[in-house]
Protein backbone atom coordinates (compact mmCIF):
# COMPACT_ATOMS: atom_id res chain seq x y z
CA UNK A 1 0.00 0.00 0.00
CA UNK A 2 1.54 3.33 -1.04
CA UNK A 3 1.87 5.96 1.67
CA UNK A 4 -0.68 8.71 1.80
CA UNK A 5 0.66 11.65 -0.24
CA UNK A 6 1.55 14.66 1.90
CA UNK A 7 -0.82 16.81 -0.12
CA UNK A 8 -3.79 14.49 0.39
CA UNK A 9 -6.55 16.50 2.06
CA UNK A 10 -7.62 13.40 3.94
CA UNK A 11 -4.40 13.36 5.87
CA UNK A 12 -5.40 15.34 8.92
CA UNK A 13 -3.38 18.41 9.78
CA UNK A 14 -1.82 18.59 13.26
CA UNK A 15 -4.71 20.88 14.27
CA UNK A 16 -7.23 18.27 13.22
CA UNK A 17 -5.63 15.26 14.88
CA UNK A 18 -7.54 13.97 17.82
CA UNK A 19 -7.85 10.59 19.56
CA UNK A 20 -9.44 8.09 17.18
CA UNK A 21 -13.10 7.47 17.76
CA UNK A 22 -14.35 4.04 18.48
CA UNK A 23 -15.47 2.47 15.23
CA UNK A 24 -18.82 0.79 15.30
CA UNK A 25 -19.07 -2.90 14.61
CA UNK A 26 -15.37 -3.44 14.06
CA UNK A 27 -13.45 -5.95 16.10
CA UNK A 28 -9.70 -5.66 16.45
CA UNK A 29 -7.74 -5.81 13.24
CA UNK A 30 -10.66 -6.57 10.99
CA UNK A 31 -9.92 -5.73 7.34
CA UNK A 32 -11.71 -2.67 6.00
CA UNK A 33 -13.05 -3.31 2.50
CA UNK A 34 -13.79 -0.20 0.51
CA UNK A 35 -16.60 0.06 -1.93
CA UNK A 36 -15.23 0.34 -5.44
CA UNK A 37 -17.02 2.31 -8.06
CA UNK A 38 -16.33 3.32 -11.60
CA UNK A 39 -14.79 6.74 -11.53
CA UNK A 40 -17.52 9.32 -12.00
CA UNK A 41 -18.07 12.71 -10.45
CA UNK A 42 -18.30 12.32 -6.69
CA UNK A 43 -21.84 13.57 -6.53
CA UNK A 44 -22.96 11.13 -9.20
CA UNK A 45 -21.67 8.18 -7.27
CA UNK A 46 -22.59 9.30 -3.81
CA UNK A 47 -25.82 8.19 -2.35
CA UNK A 48 -27.29 11.50 -1.40
CA UNK A 49 -29.47 11.33 1.64
CA UNK A 50 -30.99 14.11 3.63
CA UNK A 51 -30.18 13.13 7.21
CA UNK A 52 -27.23 13.00 9.62
CA UNK A 53 -25.42 9.71 10.30
CA UNK A 54 -21.92 8.52 11.10
CA UNK A 55 -20.06 5.29 10.50
CA UNK A 56 -22.16 2.24 9.87
CA UNK A 57 -21.82 -1.49 10.19
CA UNK A 58 -18.60 -3.39 9.70
CA UNK A 59 -17.57 -1.65 6.53
CA UNK A 60 -15.86 1.70 6.52
CA UNK A 61 -17.71 3.97 4.19
CA UNK A 62 -16.51 7.30 2.87
CA UNK A 63 -19.09 9.72 4.19
CA UNK A 64 -19.59 13.38 3.38
CA UNK A 65 -21.73 15.47 5.72
CA UNK A 66 -23.07 18.73 4.32
CA UNK A 67 -24.70 21.21 6.68
CA UNK A 68 -27.10 23.48 4.79
CA UNK A 69 -28.65 25.07 7.85
CA UNK A 70 -27.04 28.36 6.90
CA UNK A 71 -28.53 30.41 9.74
CA UNK A 72 -28.00 27.86 12.50
CA UNK A 73 -24.94 25.77 11.58
CA UNK A 74 -24.64 23.34 14.47
CA UNK A 75 -22.78 20.51 12.74
CA UNK A 76 -19.25 21.83 13.48
CA UNK A 77 -19.97 21.80 17.21
CA UNK A 78 -21.72 18.42 17.18
CA UNK A 79 -18.85 16.86 15.24
CA UNK A 80 -16.18 18.36 17.50
CA UNK A 81 -14.88 20.64 14.73
CA UNK A 82 -15.54 24.07 16.20
CA UNK A 83 -12.86 26.54 15.24
CA UNK A 84 -11.68 24.57 12.21
CA UNK A 85 -11.25 26.36 8.91
CA UNK A 86 -11.80 25.50 5.28
CA UNK A 87 -8.74 25.31 3.08
CA UNK A 88 -8.71 25.80 -0.65
CA UNK A 89 -6.45 24.15 -3.17
CA UNK A 90 -6.39 23.75 -6.92
CA UNK A 91 -8.99 21.03 -6.72
CA UNK A 92 -11.42 23.07 -4.69
CA UNK A 93 -12.42 23.61 -1.10
CA UNK A 94 -11.34 20.86 1.26
CA UNK A 95 -13.95 19.48 3.60
CA UNK A 96 -12.97 19.43 7.23
CA UNK A 97 -12.32 15.86 8.29
CA UNK A 98 -13.54 14.39 11.53
CA UNK A 99 -11.77 11.20 10.58
CA UNK A 100 -10.21 9.96 7.39
CA UNK A 101 -13.55 8.76 6.08
CA UNK A 102 -15.85 11.48 7.40
CA UNK A 103 -15.62 14.93 5.80
CA UNK A 104 -17.81 17.84 6.78
CA UNK A 105 -18.73 21.17 5.22
CA UNK A 106 -20.69 23.92 6.93
CA UNK A 107 -20.96 27.69 6.79
CA UNK A 108 -19.91 27.50 10.44
CA UNK A 109 -16.32 26.96 9.25
CA UNK A 110 -16.43 30.19 7.26
CA UNK A 111 -17.53 32.41 10.14
CA UNK A 112 -14.82 34.02 12.22
CA UNK A 113 -16.77 34.32 15.46
CA UNK A 114 -19.44 32.27 17.23
CA UNK A 115 -21.49 35.48 17.35
CA UNK A 116 -21.44 36.09 13.59
CA UNK A 117 -24.92 35.94 12.15
CA UNK A 118 -25.73 34.98 8.57
CA UNK A 119 -28.60 37.29 7.76
CA UNK A 120 -29.35 36.37 4.21
CA UNK A 121 -32.39 36.02 2.08
CA UNK A 122 -33.06 32.90 0.09
CA UNK A 123 -31.12 33.65 -3.12
CA UNK A 124 -27.84 34.19 -1.26
CA UNK A 125 -28.28 31.06 0.82
CA UNK A 126 -28.98 29.13 -2.33
CA UNK A 127 -25.80 30.49 -3.90
CA UNK A 128 -23.77 29.16 -1.01
CA UNK A 129 -25.44 25.77 -1.20
CA UNK A 130 -24.51 25.67 -4.86
CA UNK A 131 -20.91 26.50 -3.96
CA UNK A 132 -20.85 23.74 -1.39
CA UNK A 133 -21.94 21.25 -4.02
CA UNK A 134 -19.82 22.57 -6.87
CA UNK A 135 -16.62 23.82 -5.30
CA UNK A 136 -16.00 21.42 -2.43
CA UNK A 137 -13.57 18.63 -3.29
CA UNK A 138 -15.50 15.82 -1.63
CA UNK A 139 -13.49 13.13 -3.37
CA UNK A 140 -15.06 9.73 -3.87
CA UNK A 141 -17.76 9.22 -1.30
CA UNK A 142 -20.14 6.41 -0.56
CA UNK A 143 -22.69 8.57 1.23
CA UNK A 144 -23.44 12.27 0.98
CA UNK A 145 -25.61 13.26 3.91
CA UNK A 146 -27.28 16.65 3.91
CA UNK A 147 -28.44 18.15 7.19
CA UNK A 148 -31.27 20.59 6.52
CA UNK A 149 -33.01 23.15 8.72
CA UNK A 150 -36.59 22.38 9.71
CA UNK A 151 -39.38 23.15 7.29
CA UNK A 152 -39.80 23.21 3.53
CA UNK A 153 -38.00 26.32 2.58
CA UNK A 154 -35.57 27.63 -0.01
CA UNK A 155 -32.80 25.41 1.27
CA UNK A 156 -34.90 22.31 0.70
CA UNK A 157 -36.04 23.40 -2.73
CA UNK A 158 -32.50 24.28 -3.74
CA UNK A 159 -30.84 21.11 -2.60
CA UNK A 160 -33.43 18.99 -4.37
CA UNK A 161 -33.06 21.00 -7.55
CA UNK A 162 -29.28 21.13 -7.48
CA UNK A 163 -29.00 17.41 -6.81
CA UNK A 164 -31.61 16.44 -9.36
CA UNK A 165 -28.89 15.31 -11.79
CA UNK A 166 -27.70 12.71 -9.32
CA UNK A 167 -29.69 10.00 -7.64
CA UNK A 168 -30.96 11.13 -4.27
CA UNK A 169 -31.72 7.99 -2.34
CA UNK A 170 -34.20 9.75 -0.15
CA UNK A 171 -35.06 11.79 2.88
CA UNK A 172 -35.23 10.91 6.54
CA UNK A 173 -37.71 13.07 8.39
CA UNK A 174 -37.40 13.57 12.14
CA UNK A 175 -40.32 14.38 14.40
CA UNK A 176 -41.24 14.37 18.06
CA UNK A 177 -44.37 12.44 19.17
CA UNK A 178 -46.58 15.52 19.55
CA UNK A 179 -49.28 16.49 17.08
CA UNK A 180 -47.79 19.99 16.90
CA UNK A 181 -44.65 18.46 15.42
CA UNK A 182 -46.48 15.89 13.28
CA UNK A 183 -48.45 18.68 11.63
CA UNK A 184 -45.21 20.13 10.31
CA UNK A 185 -43.91 16.73 9.31
CA UNK A 186 -47.00 15.95 7.26
CA UNK A 187 -46.21 19.07 5.25
CA UNK A 188 -42.64 17.90 4.85
CA UNK A 189 -43.83 14.49 3.65
CA UNK A 190 -46.10 16.29 1.21
CA UNK A 191 -43.17 18.39 0.03
CA UNK A 192 -41.09 15.27 -0.61
CA UNK A 193 -43.90 13.74 -2.62
CA UNK A 194 -44.42 16.89 -4.67
CA UNK A 195 -40.75 17.17 -5.59
CA UNK A 196 -40.53 13.39 -6.14
CA UNK A 197 -38.05 12.90 -3.36
CA UNK A 198 -38.30 9.34 -2.01
CA UNK A 199 -38.90 9.09 1.70
CA UNK A 200 -36.64 6.62 3.43
CA UNK A 201 -38.69 6.97 6.57
CA UNK A 202 -39.57 8.89 9.70
CA UNK A 203 -37.72 8.90 13.02
CA UNK A 204 -39.58 9.72 16.20
CA UNK A 205 -37.18 11.63 18.44
CA UNK A 206 -37.58 12.44 22.14
CA UNK A 207 -39.83 9.43 22.42
CA UNK A 208 -40.20 8.84 26.13
CA UNK A 209 -37.89 9.32 29.08
CA UNK A 210 -36.88 6.75 31.68
CA UNK A 211 -36.08 8.32 35.03
CA UNK A 212 -32.54 7.30 36.04
CA UNK A 213 -33.63 7.05 39.67
CA UNK A 214 -36.95 5.19 39.73
CA UNK A 215 -36.79 3.77 36.16
CA UNK A 216 -40.38 4.79 35.46
CA UNK A 217 -41.06 6.03 31.95
CA UNK A 218 -42.65 9.43 31.31
CA UNK A 219 -44.01 10.73 28.05
CA UNK A 220 -42.76 14.28 28.21
CA UNK A 221 -44.06 14.95 24.70
CA UNK A 222 -47.23 12.87 24.73
CA UNK A 223 -48.34 11.29 21.45
CA UNK A 224 -51.87 12.61 21.76
CA UNK A 225 -52.76 11.58 18.20
CA UNK A 226 -50.84 8.31 18.09
CA UNK A 227 -47.39 9.76 17.50
CA UNK A 228 -45.25 9.05 14.46
CA UNK A 229 -46.40 5.45 14.33
CA UNK A 230 -50.00 6.35 13.57
CA UNK A 231 -49.00 9.08 11.14
CA UNK A 232 -46.71 6.71 9.25
CA UNK A 233 -49.48 4.13 8.99
CA UNK A 234 -51.88 6.75 7.67
CA UNK A 235 -49.41 8.09 5.12
CA UNK A 236 -47.82 4.76 4.12
CA UNK A 237 -44.37 5.85 5.18
CA UNK A 238 -41.87 3.70 7.10
CA UNK A 239 -41.27 4.39 10.74
CA UNK A 240 -37.53 3.82 11.04
CA UNK A 241 -37.46 3.92 14.80
CA UNK A 242 -38.04 5.82 18.03
CA UNK A 243 -35.21 7.47 19.94
CA UNK A 244 -35.81 7.97 23.66
CA UNK A 245 -34.59 11.02 25.56
CA UNK A 246 -31.16 10.52 27.09
CA UNK A 247 -29.27 13.36 28.77
CA UNK A 248 -26.02 11.95 27.42
CA UNK A 249 -27.11 12.73 23.84
CA UNK A 250 -27.18 16.47 24.50
CA UNK A 251 -23.91 16.31 26.44
CA UNK A 252 -22.16 14.44 23.63
CA UNK A 253 -23.41 16.93 21.05
CA UNK A 254 -22.21 19.82 23.16
CA UNK A 255 -18.79 18.26 23.63
CA UNK A 256 -18.49 17.19 20.01
CA UNK A 257 -18.19 13.53 20.94
CA UNK A 258 -19.77 10.47 19.45
CA UNK A 259 -22.76 9.54 21.60
CA UNK A 260 -22.64 5.98 20.29
CA UNK A 261 -19.09 5.67 21.58
CA UNK A 262 -19.74 7.49 24.87
CA UNK A 263 -22.89 5.55 25.80
CA UNK A 264 -22.82 2.21 24.00
CA UNK A 265 -25.28 0.63 26.44
CA UNK A 266 -27.92 3.33 26.25
CA UNK A 267 -31.33 2.33 24.83
CA UNK A 268 -30.96 5.38 22.57
CA UNK A 269 -27.77 3.87 21.12
CA UNK A 270 -29.59 0.67 20.28
CA UNK A 271 -32.33 2.69 18.67
CA UNK A 272 -29.85 4.73 16.59
CA UNK A 273 -28.08 1.60 15.41
CA UNK A 274 -31.32 0.00 14.30
CA UNK A 275 -32.30 3.16 12.44
CA UNK A 276 -28.91 3.36 10.73
CA UNK A 277 -29.18 -0.25 9.66
CA UNK A 278 -32.63 0.29 8.19
CA UNK A 279 -31.42 3.31 6.27
CA UNK A 280 -28.47 1.37 4.96
CA UNK A 281 -30.70 -1.49 3.86
CA UNK A 282 -33.00 0.94 2.11
CA UNK A 283 -30.11 2.56 0.27
CA UNK A 284 -28.72 -0.82 -0.78
CA UNK A 285 -32.10 -1.85 -2.10
CA UNK A 286 -32.53 1.46 -3.90
CA UNK A 287 -29.07 1.18 -5.43
CA UNK A 288 -29.72 -2.36 -6.66
CA UNK A 289 -32.98 -1.29 -8.27
CA UNK A 290 -31.21 1.60 -10.00
CA UNK A 291 -28.52 -0.70 -11.33
CA UNK A 292 -31.10 -3.15 -12.67
CA UNK A 293 -32.82 -0.30 -14.47
CA UNK A 294 -29.57 0.82 -16.13
CA UNK B 1 -0.48 18.64 5.51
CA UNK B 2 -1.52 21.62 3.41
CA UNK B 3 0.03 22.76 0.20
CA UNK B 4 1.80 26.14 0.28
CA UNK B 5 -0.67 27.62 -2.16
CA UNK B 6 -3.68 26.57 -0.13
CA UNK B 7 -5.40 29.45 1.50
CA UNK B 8 -7.82 29.69 4.28
CA UNK B 9 -11.29 30.72 3.33
CA UNK B 10 -13.05 33.07 5.63
CA UNK B 11 -16.15 35.08 5.36
CA UNK B 12 -14.82 36.96 2.32
CA UNK B 13 -15.63 33.83 0.35
CA UNK B 14 -19.26 34.41 1.10
CA UNK B 15 -20.69 36.44 -1.74
CA UNK B 16 -21.90 39.82 -0.55
CA UNK B 17 -20.52 39.56 2.96
CA UNK B 18 -22.25 38.40 6.06
CA UNK B 19 -25.12 40.63 6.88
CA UNK B 20 -27.01 43.78 6.34
CA UNK B 21 -28.05 43.10 2.77
CA UNK B 22 -31.57 42.18 2.15
CA UNK B 23 -32.15 41.16 -1.42
CA UNK B 24 -35.39 43.07 -1.51
CA UNK B 25 -37.57 42.13 -4.37
CA UNK B 26 -40.51 44.20 -5.49
CA UNK B 27 -42.59 41.11 -5.77
CA UNK B 28 -45.63 42.87 -4.32
CA UNK B 29 -45.80 45.33 -7.21
CA UNK B 30 -46.95 42.45 -9.35
CA UNK B 31 -49.88 41.66 -7.08
CA UNK B 32 -53.19 42.71 -8.62
CA UNK B 33 -54.80 45.85 -7.18
CA UNK B 34 -58.24 44.57 -7.99
CA UNK B 35 -59.34 41.02 -7.87
CA UNK B 36 -61.96 38.85 -6.41
CA UNK B 37 -61.76 35.94 -4.05
CA UNK B 38 -60.59 35.65 -0.48
CA UNK B 39 -56.89 35.37 0.10
CA UNK B 40 -55.87 31.84 -0.60
CA UNK B 41 -59.29 30.62 -1.69
CA UNK B 42 -58.27 30.13 -5.27
CA UNK B 43 -55.08 28.49 -6.44
CA UNK B 44 -52.86 31.20 -7.79
CA UNK B 45 -49.80 31.62 -9.90
CA UNK B 46 -46.69 32.99 -8.26
CA UNK B 47 -47.14 36.68 -7.50
CA UNK B 48 -50.87 36.70 -7.84
CA UNK B 49 -52.84 36.67 -4.58
CA UNK B 50 -56.56 37.35 -4.43
CA UNK B 51 -57.83 39.84 -1.90
CA UNK B 52 -61.08 40.37 -0.14
CA UNK B 53 -62.37 43.89 0.01
CA UNK B 54 -64.09 45.20 3.08
CA UNK B 55 -67.08 47.49 3.09
CA UNK B 56 -64.99 50.62 3.16
CA UNK B 57 -63.05 49.58 0.07
CA UNK B 58 -59.88 48.72 1.99
CA UNK B 59 -58.56 45.33 1.17
CA UNK B 60 -58.56 43.16 4.23
CA UNK B 61 -58.55 39.58 5.36
CA UNK B 62 -60.11 38.38 8.56
CA UNK B 63 -58.02 36.63 11.22
CA UNK B 64 -58.91 32.98 11.19
CA UNK B 65 -58.92 32.68 7.41
CA UNK B 66 -55.83 30.56 7.59
CA UNK B 67 -55.76 29.44 4.00
CA UNK B 68 -53.16 31.97 2.91
CA UNK B 69 -50.44 29.36 2.81
CA UNK B 70 -52.43 27.52 0.16
CA UNK B 71 -51.97 30.29 -2.37
CA UNK B 72 -50.01 28.76 -5.18
CA UNK B 73 -50.15 25.25 -3.73
CA UNK B 74 -49.17 22.50 -6.14
CA UNK B 75 -52.45 21.22 -7.41
CA UNK B 76 -53.54 17.70 -7.96
CA UNK B 77 -52.13 16.26 -11.14
CA UNK B 78 -49.76 19.17 -11.63
CA UNK B 79 -46.16 18.15 -12.10
CA UNK B 80 -43.55 19.81 -9.93
CA UNK B 81 -41.58 20.78 -13.04
CA UNK B 82 -44.57 22.78 -14.27
CA UNK B 83 -45.12 24.59 -11.01
CA UNK B 84 -44.31 28.29 -11.07
CA UNK B 85 -42.09 27.94 -7.98
CA UNK B 86 -39.90 25.46 -9.82
CA UNK B 87 -39.80 27.60 -12.95
CA UNK B 88 -39.12 30.71 -10.92
CA UNK B 89 -36.13 28.97 -9.43
CA UNK B 90 -34.61 29.08 -5.96
CA UNK B 91 -35.39 32.34 -4.18
CA UNK B 92 -38.98 32.42 -5.36
CA UNK B 93 -40.20 30.88 -2.13
CA UNK B 94 -38.42 33.57 -0.13
CA UNK B 95 -40.00 36.32 -2.19
CA UNK B 96 -43.44 34.88 -1.66
CA UNK B 97 -42.82 34.63 2.07
CA UNK B 98 -41.79 38.26 2.20
CA UNK B 99 -44.94 39.33 0.39
CA UNK B 100 -47.12 37.20 2.64
CA UNK B 101 -45.61 38.56 5.84
CA UNK B 102 -46.15 42.13 4.61
CA UNK B 103 -49.77 41.26 3.93
CA UNK B 104 -50.23 39.71 7.36
CA UNK B 105 -49.03 42.92 8.96
CA UNK B 106 -50.75 45.47 6.76
CA UNK B 107 -53.86 43.73 5.43
CA UNK B 108 -55.21 41.81 8.40
CA UNK B 109 -57.91 43.68 10.37
CA UNK B 110 -56.39 43.08 13.79
CA UNK B 111 -58.44 45.80 15.40
CA UNK B 112 -57.16 47.72 18.42
CA UNK B 113 -54.34 45.77 20.00
CA UNK B 114 -52.28 46.05 23.13
CA UNK B 115 -49.75 43.48 21.93
CA UNK B 116 -48.96 41.89 18.60
CA UNK B 117 -46.86 38.79 19.25
CA UNK B 118 -45.00 37.37 16.30
CA UNK B 119 -43.94 33.74 16.44
CA UNK B 120 -40.95 33.18 14.15
CA UNK B 121 -39.21 30.03 13.00
CA UNK B 122 -35.71 29.43 14.38
CA UNK B 123 -32.79 31.22 12.76
CA UNK B 124 -32.08 34.57 11.15
CA UNK B 125 -33.66 34.15 7.79
CA UNK B 126 -36.11 35.66 5.35
CA UNK B 127 -38.99 35.57 7.80
CA UNK B 128 -37.05 37.48 10.42
CA UNK B 129 -35.78 40.08 7.99
CA UNK B 130 -39.24 40.53 6.49
CA UNK B 131 -40.95 40.75 9.87
CA UNK B 132 -38.59 43.40 11.16
CA UNK B 133 -38.95 45.40 7.96
CA UNK B 134 -42.74 45.10 7.99
CA UNK B 135 -43.04 46.08 11.65
CA UNK B 136 -40.46 48.85 11.65
CA UNK B 137 -43.02 51.65 11.12
CA UNK B 138 -44.81 50.45 14.25
CA UNK B 139 -43.74 50.54 17.88
CA UNK B 140 -41.53 47.45 18.11
CA UNK B 141 -41.17 46.57 21.77
CA UNK B 142 -38.46 43.99 21.22
CA UNK B 143 -37.54 40.37 20.83
CA UNK B 144 -37.67 37.45 23.23
CA UNK B 145 -35.12 34.79 22.39
CA UNK B 146 -35.76 31.21 23.44
CA UNK B 147 -33.03 28.65 23.85
CA UNK B 148 -32.61 25.25 25.42
CA UNK B 149 -29.79 24.95 27.94
CA UNK B 150 -27.47 23.03 25.59
CA UNK B 151 -24.45 24.65 24.04
CA UNK B 152 -25.61 23.66 20.55
CA UNK B 153 -28.80 25.66 20.98
CA UNK B 154 -27.06 28.55 22.72
CA UNK B 155 -24.67 28.68 19.78
CA UNK B 156 -27.55 29.42 17.42
CA UNK B 157 -29.09 31.97 19.74
CA UNK B 158 -25.81 33.91 19.95
CA UNK B 159 -26.18 34.51 16.23
CA UNK B 160 -29.79 35.54 16.72
CA UNK B 161 -28.63 38.10 19.28
CA UNK B 162 -26.30 39.51 16.64
CA UNK B 163 -29.21 39.70 14.22
CA UNK B 164 -31.26 41.69 16.74
CA UNK B 165 -28.40 44.10 17.29
CA UNK B 166 -27.80 44.62 13.60
CA UNK B 167 -31.51 45.07 12.98
CA UNK B 168 -31.76 47.61 15.80
CA UNK B 169 -34.20 45.34 17.61
CA UNK B 170 -34.34 45.74 21.38
CA UNK B 171 -33.76 42.46 23.20
CA UNK B 172 -36.36 41.95 25.90
CA UNK B 173 -34.50 38.94 27.22
CA UNK B 174 -33.64 35.27 26.97
CA UNK B 175 -35.79 32.34 28.07
CA UNK B 176 -34.24 28.97 28.82
CA UNK B 177 -36.79 26.37 27.73
CA UNK B 178 -36.82 22.62 28.49
CA UNK B 179 -34.78 23.41 31.56
CA UNK B 180 -34.95 20.32 33.73
CA UNK B 181 -37.55 17.62 34.20
CA UNK B 182 -39.03 16.58 37.52
CA UNK B 183 -40.10 12.95 37.46
CA UNK B 184 -43.78 12.74 38.45
CA UNK B 185 -43.15 9.39 40.12
CA UNK B 186 -40.19 10.13 42.38
CA UNK B 187 -39.68 13.93 42.04
CA UNK B 188 -36.06 13.45 40.93
CA UNK B 189 -34.99 16.34 38.74
CA UNK B 190 -33.00 15.40 35.61
CA UNK B 191 -31.39 17.99 33.35
CA UNK B 192 -32.15 16.19 30.11
CA UNK B 193 -30.82 19.05 27.99
CA UNK B 194 -28.21 20.27 30.48
CA UNK B 195 -28.80 23.39 32.57
CA UNK B 196 -27.80 26.99 32.77
CA UNK B 197 -26.81 27.65 29.16
CA UNK B 198 -29.46 30.31 28.65
CA UNK B 199 -28.63 32.14 31.86
CA UNK B 200 -24.94 32.13 31.03
CA UNK B 201 -25.65 33.46 27.57
CA UNK B 202 -27.75 36.29 28.96
CA UNK B 203 -24.94 37.23 31.34
CA UNK B 204 -22.33 37.04 28.57
CA UNK B 205 -24.46 39.13 26.21
CA UNK B 206 -25.56 41.66 28.82
CA UNK B 207 -29.27 41.07 28.26
CA UNK B 208 -31.98 40.24 30.81
CA UNK B 209 -32.52 36.61 31.70
CA UNK B 210 -36.27 36.13 31.89
CA UNK B 211 -36.35 32.66 33.41
CA UNK B 212 -36.19 28.88 33.04
CA UNK B 213 -39.19 26.87 31.86
CA UNK B 214 -39.00 23.23 32.90
CA UNK B 215 -40.13 20.30 30.75
CA UNK B 216 -43.75 19.75 31.71
CA UNK B 217 -45.95 17.05 30.15
CA UNK B 218 -49.04 19.04 31.19
CA UNK B 219 -47.83 22.00 29.16
CA UNK B 220 -47.22 19.74 26.15
CA UNK B 221 -50.64 18.16 26.59
CA UNK B 222 -52.49 21.46 26.77
CA UNK B 223 -50.68 22.77 23.69
CA UNK B 224 -51.71 19.65 21.84
CA UNK B 225 -55.33 20.08 22.82
CA UNK B 226 -55.45 23.84 22.33
CA UNK B 227 -56.33 24.43 25.99
CA UNK B 228 -55.50 27.43 28.11
CA UNK B 229 -52.58 26.16 30.15
CA UNK B 230 -52.55 29.13 32.50
CA UNK B 231 -56.20 28.66 33.42
CA UNK B 232 -56.22 24.88 33.64
CA UNK B 233 -52.91 23.97 35.21
CA UNK B 234 -52.03 26.62 37.79
CA UNK B 235 -50.29 24.02 39.95
CA UNK B 236 -48.02 22.61 37.26
CA UNK B 237 -44.26 23.09 37.30
CA UNK B 238 -44.15 25.39 34.28
CA UNK B 239 -46.86 27.75 35.55
CA UNK B 240 -44.77 29.94 37.88
CA UNK B 241 -42.00 30.19 35.28
CA UNK B 242 -44.31 31.27 32.46
CA UNK B 243 -46.22 33.79 34.57
CA UNK B 244 -42.96 35.29 35.84
CA UNK B 245 -41.66 35.68 32.29
CA UNK B 246 -44.91 37.27 31.14
CA UNK B 247 -44.85 39.68 34.08
CA UNK B 248 -41.34 40.85 33.26
CA UNK B 249 -42.34 41.54 29.66
CA UNK B 250 -45.40 43.46 30.83
CA UNK B 251 -43.28 45.49 33.24
CA UNK B 252 -40.84 46.32 30.45
CA UNK B 253 -43.65 47.41 28.17
CA UNK B 254 -45.15 49.65 30.85
CA UNK B 255 -41.79 51.25 31.51
CA UNK B 256 -41.26 51.96 27.82
CA UNK B 257 -44.73 53.47 27.17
Amino acid sequence: VSPVPHWCPRHPSPQQQRPPRQRLGTAGARPRPRRRRRRKSPLETARATLFPVGQVGCFVFQVALLDIDICGPSIPKIMGLEGEQVHQSGSGWSPVYVEENLGVMSVGFLLSSPDDAVIWRGPKKNGLIKQFLRDVDWGEVDYLIVDTPPGTSDEHLSIVQYLSATRIDGAVIVTTPQEVSLQDVRKEINFCRKVKLPIIGVVENMSGFVCPKCKNESQIFPPTTGGAEKMCQNLSVSLLGKVPLDPQIGKSCDRGQSFLAEAPESPATLSYRNIIQRIQEYCEQHHLQEEKRM
Amino acid sequence: MRKDNEKCIGSEALVGGLSGESAACDWTQHLPVQGGGALGRRKTEAGDAGRQYGGDGRRESQPGQGAAHRAGAVGEGRRWEEHPLHRAGPGAAARREEALIKQFVSDVAWGELDFLIVDTPPGTSDEHISTVEALRPHQLLGAVLVTTPQAVSVGDVRRELTFCRKAGLHILGIVENMSGFVCPHCSECTNIFSKGGGEELAKHAGVPFLGCVPLDPQLSQSLEEGRDFIQEFPKSSAFPALTHIAQQILDTSQRSS
